[in-house]
């Protein structure tokens, strides 16, 4: 494979990122916002979008930190929101497993909501790219979406104060998700995973640590692949 | 809050490390080994699996309304559903959502 082909690769990634910045945009943004409001000085507020680069689970300590719950509560819950991406990890192994040590942590490091949604498509629904087209994709998918997260949890943490919460900002990781499942319910298994992640998500919700969460996930996850065996 | 400098900071450095551990774990501990057929079809559902548990509290016990059910969130979050799966599309998706937030927030104010 040529370079060629990796260039239009990374492209095709990079025009797929592109819609996604409408969403990282104000969801950076907010929580710079939040983070500032939360009395986070700026370098904290940097050092999680940076260091962390996972919305939700940023959400999800600054909230716990906020209500003094303990550190370590503070610490699990926020891992616990991101313990999906072991299965995004899982996921996206078979494809671009191949690629050097040094690659794999890179891709670590920017595997995403957004990241693996686009990709994962991609090579599910696309066969015979090479490895380093596929990793060319990845990145691409990424390189809209990534300096912008920064960039906005910086200016979200400058406009501070201006941005009033009643505005709904705080809708758009609930729109975001929404947005990213809903175009992929291809299926009668996917229908039925996702509705069974709703309802069991709502039903165990009390219990502790987000817990309720990853038991929803995992058993919406068992459904889903049982009615594709049956039904396929 | 009462957290110090120094516990925020152990906070950032903990998420950071462990987040980063849970996104290496299979890319960097099980490399190129082909995963069996069934863990595949498992790990098919996982993102329609894990996203809509994360949403669906979000939406029915909203935090900006202090976790009461709020008809204007509940309508955006359908329209995003409908609009996404009518559309196969994101944007259009993202957008009825949106629309729909801030025509409920001007029409209930």
């Amino acid at each position: 494979m040529t370079s060629t082909t990796k260039k239009s690769s990374f492209w095709r990634g990079f025009r797929a990122g592109l819609p996604f910045i409408l969403v990282v945009v104000p969801f950076a943004t907010l929580f710079g916002v939040v983070a500032t409001e939360a009395g986070l000085p700026l370098s904290q507020v940097m050092g999680f979008s940076i260091l962390v680069i996972a919305g939700a689970s940023q959400f999800t300590a600054l909230q716990l930190m906020s209500e003094n719950a303990p550190t370590f509560i503070v610490i699990a819950s926020a891992l616990a929101v991101n313990l999906r991406m072991a299965m995004y990890s899982a996921s996206l192994t078979p494809y671009l497993g191949g690629e050097p040590v040094w690659k794999r942590a890179l891709i670590a490091y920017f595997l995403v909501d957004q990241s693996y949604a686009i990709s994962i498509q991609e090579f599910e629904e696309k066969s015979g790219m090479s490895l380093g087209e596929k990793t060319a994709y990845f990145f691409g998918a990424m390189a809209p979406i990534c300096p912008l997260w920064y960039l906005f949890t910086w200016i979200g943490a400058i406009a501070g104060s201006l941005i009033p919460p009643e505005n709904g900002l705080d809708f758009a990781l609930p729109i975001t998700f929404l947005a990213m499942v809903a175009p992929g319910l291809r299926s009668i298994a996917h229908i039925s995973a996702a509705f069974t992640s709703v309802v069991l998500a709502l039903a165990l919700a009390s219990l502790p640590l987000n817990m309720g969460l990853l038991l929803a996930a995992l058993l919406a996850m068992i459904v889903g692949a049982e009615v594709e065996r049956r039904t396929a | 809050m009462n957290f110090s400098q120094a516990e925020i900071w152990f906070v950032i450095a903990a998420l950071g490390v462990g987040t980063f551990l849970i996104r290496f774990s299979f890319l960097g501990l099980i490399g190129q080994r082909e995963l069996p057929e069934w863990v595949l079809r498992h790990l098919r559902y996982t993102a329609v699996a894990v996203l809509p548990a994360l949403v669906a509290p979000l939406v029915v016990w909203p935090e900006a309304t202090g976790g009461e059910v709020d008809l204007t969130r509940m309508a955006a979050a359908g329209a995003t559903i409908v609009a996404g799966y009518i559309t196969r599309n994101v944007i259009w998706s993202m957008v009825a959502g949106a629309g729909t937030l801030g025509l409920f927030q001007v029409a209930l104010s």
